[in-house]
């Protein structure tokens, strides 16, 4: 039998039962459906995630105490200023150079209150980190040595305390000492479900007067160029050791922070797909399942082929066909709903889906290949079938 | 080993179309064997008009089976086509059936959802043959059998009698040179079925193809040339008869059993009743919408073919294994 016949044949069966059909099929499209989509809002939220992490700036190097591991506690910093003198120097120029102490507080103005990350910075703040601001003026060298009691504000906290008048030049209680509005970032938005928008900075000698400490958290470095990155991490946190040999001190670039992101993601993009390929697997047995009863329904038809001349392969290859198809009519079915679906998640919702066109060969690849898994063994039983008893059957 | 009969025009000339010698058929159920064929001995030649005769459960399907090469002997010699069925792997007979058997059945079998026209096609797709190739001899061969205004039809559209003349079409097309037919009438009214016989042994006489064919009824029988009589898996009975020659439909033709091995009948458990087939309420059964379909089409068959319901027609489908199920079934 020629293949186009065979095609044609198939075709023909799955028409007779339009509903068993499309009852089968669903079970595929539902699971080709799912991985497409899951899939797509794996690799979203990798690229949202990816694109903010490279959005805080290129080149950028995290120092900070302790050991970047998983599992590890946060270690006391023992840092303060005059070792962010000490990294100036290593550097050699310290508008590259942003420091952060930062503690909740709750932010009032007017009768309104939010709860808020305060951070003490230094003016350097959005060069370093690429920040911009909607309205106002950021921090100066003069605020910042003078401890002047000035911030700028998030867009959510502008938002929170000043919903219908301008801040700048407003009075914002921060823990109960009062900061004069001097400016507001321009809106970043969320980053793994973190509001970026929710904090306020103010200069970092003045955050450090209102916490009665001396310590800062981290410094960040944004290097000249990307091949001495490495190097003058490893510098700054040899300069550090020195100046607190008890302590130990990390620097972390920003390709590796994306790496281990990237990694997470990963597993977890993977952990969504296998789950979504399981509900695929369950279609397959349906399709499994259905193609034993068509067998079985079919039986005299298949008696009959066979006296007229079909070898058994001929039998065996029809079903095949017939299960390929279910598989790769759901498949598709299923890769245009999960990919409609996905733009709709992309466009309606803050979570981020994103089409690969491997996500697609692959949903399709794994049905086609579901439907000669699970089309094999009821083919080879059509094929096998004595004629002589298949054509008696009633 | 039987001296074949001159039992037609081109009797005893040519090679034999099938030849079985001392063939067996023993089933296995449940561990017990069941004789359905003791040693049948017996040539089918080109053009040959046989009637294969016998109570249910003689093993004349079973024998029926084997000269298509749907089954395969469990004992003796079974050449078809010149092939031993022995010597071949189950494509191999396929291949074998495809070009040498044209089967006609009681239940008709034709694919239902199909039209006439391909339900005759349907053996040259397994041949490879062309699309428009086999659409222009499936159309040649239903204009041979009365039915070229029908090609679209499908089968739940046709009349008992035009599906089975849609089924012989199918057994032709191919141009075999044996044409088994099993109890090709079982199913029609005695109208139609004559129609359907006149066409067989038209057929038969225009091709040169043989006609070997079940039947339980007596008339039908006595019309083909050579009667070969069953009875408890042997064969008990084989006559010629020269064409044309039907004055005498019980003439004294019949030799003495061909085939004698001595072995007591009582081996064979009694035959049964086969109970009504789907042949009776399948998707081809006529009764059902070929009355309206015909007559949306304006072409109400002249004749009322009906299939005959007669439960003494009980087909003998049940070969030893059936049989042997249900010993002591009422006929």
């Amino acid at each position: 039998m020629r293949v186009a016949e065979a095609w044609r044949v198939a075709l023909d069966a799955l028409r007779a039962n339009r509903l068993r059909s499309a009852l089968t099929m669903l079970g595929v499209i539902i699971g080709v459906a799912s991985v497409v989509l899951l899939v797509a809002i794996g690799t979203g939220t990798k690229q949202k995630v990816e694109q903010q992490v490279e959005g805080l700036g290129s080149n950028l190097l995290l120092v900070v105490p302790g050991r970047i591991e998983v599992g590890n506690a946060p270690v006391v910093s023992p840092l303060t200023l005059k070792d962010v003198d000490a990294v100036n120097r290593v550097v050699g120029d310290p508008d590259r150079v942003a420091v952060t102490v930062a503690s909740g507080a709750t932010a009032r103005a007017g009768g309104r209150s939010d709860f808020t990350t305060v951070q003490g910075v230094l003016e350097t703040t959005p060069a370093v980190f690429t920040r911009s601001l909607a309205r106002g003026r950021y921090l100066t060298g003069a605020d910042v040595d003078t401890s002047r009691r000035v911030a700028v504000l998030g867009d959510s906290v502008a938002r929170a305390l000043f919903p219908d008048r301008d801040p700048l030049g407003q009075q914002v209680a921060l823990a109960g000492v009062r900061f004069r509005v001097i400016g507001v970032f321009a809106p970043l938005g969320q980053s793994l479900g973190v509001d970026r928008d929710d904090e306020v900075h103010v200069p970092v000698t003045a955050a450090q007067r209102l916490w009665g400490t001396q310590r800062i958290d981290g410094i960040a470095v944004k290097a000249p160029d990307r091949e001495r990155i490495d190097e003058l991490g490893e510098r700054i946190v040899a300069e550090l050791n020195r100046r607190h040999p008890d302590t130990e001190f990390s620097a972390v670039t920003q390709q590796q922070i994306l790496g281990v992101l990237g990694d997470i993601l990963g597993v977890l993009t993977g952990v969504l797909a296998a789950i979504a390929g399981i509900s695929l697997l369950v279609g397959g047995v349906g399709v499994s399942n259905i193609m034993l009863v068509s067998v079985r329904e079919r039986t005299r038809e298949i008696g009959l082929r066979k006296a007229v001349g079909a070898r058994p392969r001929d039998i065996g290859v029809q079903f095949l066909l017939e299960a390929v198809l279910l598989t790769t009519i759901g498949g598709v079915t299923g890769m245009a709903l999960g990919v409609g679906t996905a733009l709709l998640v992309d466009a309606l919702s803050p979570i981020p889906a994103a089409i690969t066109w491997w996500s697609l060969a692959l949903a399709f690849g794994v049905s086609a290949v579901v439907g000669i898994v699970f089309g094999v063994v009821p083919a080879q039983r059509a094929g096998r079938l004595d004629p002589v008893v298949a054509l008696r059957t009633e | 080993m039987t001296e074949p009969a001159a039992s037609g025009p081109h009797g005893g000339e040519r090679a034999p179309a099938i030849e079985a010698v001392d063939v067996s058929r023993t089933y296995q159920l449940d561990g017990v064997s069941v004789a359905a064929l003791r040693g049948v001995s017996l040539t089918v030649r080109p053009g040959d008009y046989v009637a294969l005769v016998g109570p249910s459960g003689s093993g004349k399907s079973t024998l029926m089976h084997l000269l298509g090469g749907l089954d395969r002997p469990t004992g003796g010699r079974l050449v078809i086509g010149g092939r031993d069925v022995n010597a071949l792997a189950p494509p191999e007979m396929a291949t074998l059936r495809n070009e040498t058997i044209g089967f006609v059945f009681q239940a008709f079998h034709l694919l239902p959802r199909t039209s006439a026209v391909e339900n005759v096609a349907l053996p040259l797709v397994y041949r490879g043959v062309s699309a428009r190739q086999r659409r222009e001899r499936a159309a040649a061969m239903l204009g041979r059998v009365g039915l070229g205004h029908r090609l679209d039809h499908r089968p739940n559209q046709m009349s008992g009698g035009e599906q089975q003349r849609v089924a012989i079409a199918r057994a032709l097309v191919t141009e075999p040179t044996v044409l088994l037919a099993d109890e090709p009438t079982g199913n029609l009214d005695s109208v139609t079925g004559a129609a359907v016989l006149e066409l067989l042994e038209q057929l038969n006489e225009e091709s040169g193809v043989a006609l070997v064919m079940v039947t339980h009824d007596q008339e039908v029988a006595a019309r083909a040339h050579r009667r070969i009589t069953m009875r408890d898996g042997v064969v008990v009975a084989d006559s010629a008869r020269p064409p044309g020659a039907d004055t005498d439909p019980h003439s004294a033709h019949d030799r003495p059993p061909s085939v004698d091995h001595g072995r007591p009948a009582t081996l064979v458990p009694a035959p049964s009743a086969e109970p009504r087939s789907a042949s009776g309420s399948g998707p081809g059964h006529p009764s059902g919408g070929s009355g309206g379909a015909a007559g949306a089409t304006g072409r109400l068959p002249r004749e009322a073919e009906r299939p005959q319901a007669d439960p003494r027609e009980a087909r003998d489908a049940a070969v030893g294994e059936r049989a042997a199920e249900r010993p002591g079934g009422t006929t």
